[in-house]
């Protein structure tokens, strides 16, 4: 296996609601992944099954060819345990729809926290980068700022910056963008369409047709938990071959 | 409205009044209660000056070195007992919200338990513990007698902090559950475990929620100490009783004693006034500053 992410037949329930149903997938080294679907189809699950913010219930998914949730001891798989699973995540930034940036922490403190605090670096290493950071989201100015002074747009680019900050092996966006105002979307497209170029694997649940279009390599297209069909942004955006796909997008670009 | 003359046919004369001067309404009811409630406060004034107490007497023990003591052992009981009353409080809000139903309900019964009996029972039990138990320890390792063990300040520490925590656990739950459990999962994601996620995010974020109602609860703390005296803790009510044994001063004392609580109390209540006006106003600040950034931004 020299892919990314492997994920092989991945089910998860919440009570009776089937969320994730026998999914199985790739993601190629330095590839960016777009995620489509209507809202329920299971694709925000899905990208939250990959960094363990939600437990799958059977399956298995390796990131960089290590299984992750468990550990195999014969024919069973043993959950890991708390420092193992955090240990884990460090291998995937998460950026989500409403930013959570730390909100008693300054813009910089927010960057830094991982590095300092989790990776156990020094600050006077870790506060260039965190600035170098900033330089590339186009928010140097703001770096003594409280998160809640600050727009959408800006607190999703620091949302950002503090995932890029760990030096993860991959990122994954849920609906990065769905909690902005539309004028501020383009700026946070634009900070995801440079880290894709500078050849960052990404896996990117979305409704930005038009981002996923130029962006990505792949798109997959999600509906009740299964994975409908996936494609090249051509394949799948412009000339679909289920019905639902042709429904779904219909439906978006009306 | 300005040509009133020409337009309305109503006479002229009808306005003319209104160039006179307004006058307010008088309010007389106002006026006798407050008149009432001045009287009142003369006689009450009255009646203590020329009652039968000895202000000197009252001068004379304000900083007696049994007094003084008393009011340092309050001040230090409050400390301890709130300090005590704190880290319980935390400790049980953790218990009570994690998935162990062993520590739930542990704690669900400890808060039951310590809210649901008087404080001076609770004193009294702590402080004749040597009743059911004659001797505390580990068996072999290391013994003592409960007597030696539970002296009238180790039975009212306890006593006021895990009663105090029981109280606190529930102002701490209330803190955590304050925090956005968007906050939480983002500090999962850049690898934090769970004891420097509470540590690092969740406490310092409940703080804003906790800070408060935890300022109210030391003031009232101070004066909770006062039940103390019962079983012999030398806090300052109880150094005013042994002294008016001895002379026979009781209201003197007490007055000595009331001033002293009030003077604490009053000290404590402008430090929580300060902290509250800290809290509200960065928060205010906050807000304003975010208003006019989008303001910004949008235009």
């Amino acid at each position: 296996m020299s892919s990314m992410v492997v994920a092989v037949d991945l089910k998860k329930f919440f009570g009776d609601f089937q969320a994730l149903d026998n999914v199985s997938f790739e993601i190629e080294h330095g590839e960016v992944l777009c995620i489509i679907g209507p809202s329920g189809s299971g694709k925000s699950t899905l990208l939250r099954c990959i960094n363990q913010l939600e437990r799958i219930d059977s399956g298995a998914i390796w990131i960089d060819d290590e299984l992750i949730g468990f550990r195999q001891d014969g024919d069973k798989l043993y959950q890991l345990n708390d420092a193992e699973i955090a240990r884990q995540r460090l291998s995937s930034g998460m950026v989500f729809q409403r930013f959570n940036l730390f909100a008693h922490m300054t813009v910089l403190e927010n960057i830094i926290e991982g590095p300092v605090i989790v990776q156990k670096r020094a600050k006077t290493a870790v506060i260039p980068e965190a600035m170098a950071l900033l330089e590339k989201v186009g928010l140097t100015d703001k770096k003594d700022s409280y998160p809640s002074e600050l727009s959408g747009g800006q607190q999703q680019r620091i949302a950002i910056a503090r995932a890029l900050a760990m030096k993860p092996k991959l990122m994954l966006f849920d609906e990065p963008t769905s909690a902005l105002d539309p004028e501020l979307v383009s700026d946070v497209l634009s900070v995801m369409r440079d880290l894709a170029k500078s050849g960052m694997t990404m896996v990117v649940v979305t409704h930005e047709l038009g981002f996923a279009r130029e962006v990505a390599n792949r798109v997959v297209f999600m509906d009740r938990g299964k994975i409908v069909e996936s494609g090249t942004p051509q394949e799948i955006l412009s000339s679909p071959k289920e019905k639902r796909t042709q429904d779904f997008i219909a439906a978006v670009l009306a | 409205m300005a040509n009133v003359d020409t337009t309305i046919s109503i006479p002229r004369a009808k306005y003319s009044i209104a160039h006179l001067h307004h006058q307010p309404r008088r309010h007389y009811g106002r006026w006798l209660a407050a008149s009432l409630i001045i009287l009142a406060l003369v006689l009450i004034v009255k009646a203590f000056a020329q009652g039968q107490i000895a202000w000197p007497v009252v001068a004379q023990f304000f900083t007696a070195p049994a007094i003084l003591s008393g009011l340092w052992n309050t001040i230090l009981m409050t400390i301890c007992a709130m300090a005590l009353g704190l880290f319980l409080g935390v400790v049980f809000a953790i218990m009570i919200m994690s998935p162990n139903p062993v520590l739930k309900y542990v704690a669900v019964f400890y808060i039951w338990f310590f809210r649901g009996t008087p404080l001076l029972l609770q004193l009294l039990l702590w402080f004749n513990l040597a009743l059911i138990f004659p001797t505390l320890g580990i068996p072999g390792v290391f013994e003592m007698r409960t007597v030696d063990l539970m002296t009238p300040f180790m039975a009212t520490l306890l006593g006021l902090g895990i009663n105090q925590g029981a109280y606190t656990a529930e102002v701490v739950r209330a803190g955590i559950l304050s925090v956005d459990n968007g906050q939480i999962e983002a500090a999962k994601v850049i690898g934090m475990t769970r004891l420097t996620m509470l540590r690092r995010i969740i406490l310092p974020q409940a703080m804003r929620v906790i800070i408060p109602p935890v300022g109210n609860e030391v003031i009232s703390m101070v004066k909770l100490t006062s039940v103390a005296s019962v079983i012999g803790y030398a806090e300052i009510l109880r150094n005013a009783q042994s002294v008016y044994y001895a002379n026979n001063r009781v209201m003197e004392l007490l007055i000595v004693s009331a001033i002293w609580y009030l003077v604490v109390v009053t000290i404590l209540s402008i430090g929580q006034h300060l902290l509250e006006k800290h809290y509200a106003k960065s928060q205010g600040r906050r807000e304003a500053k975010r208003a006019a950034t989008a303001q910004a931004e949008g235009a």
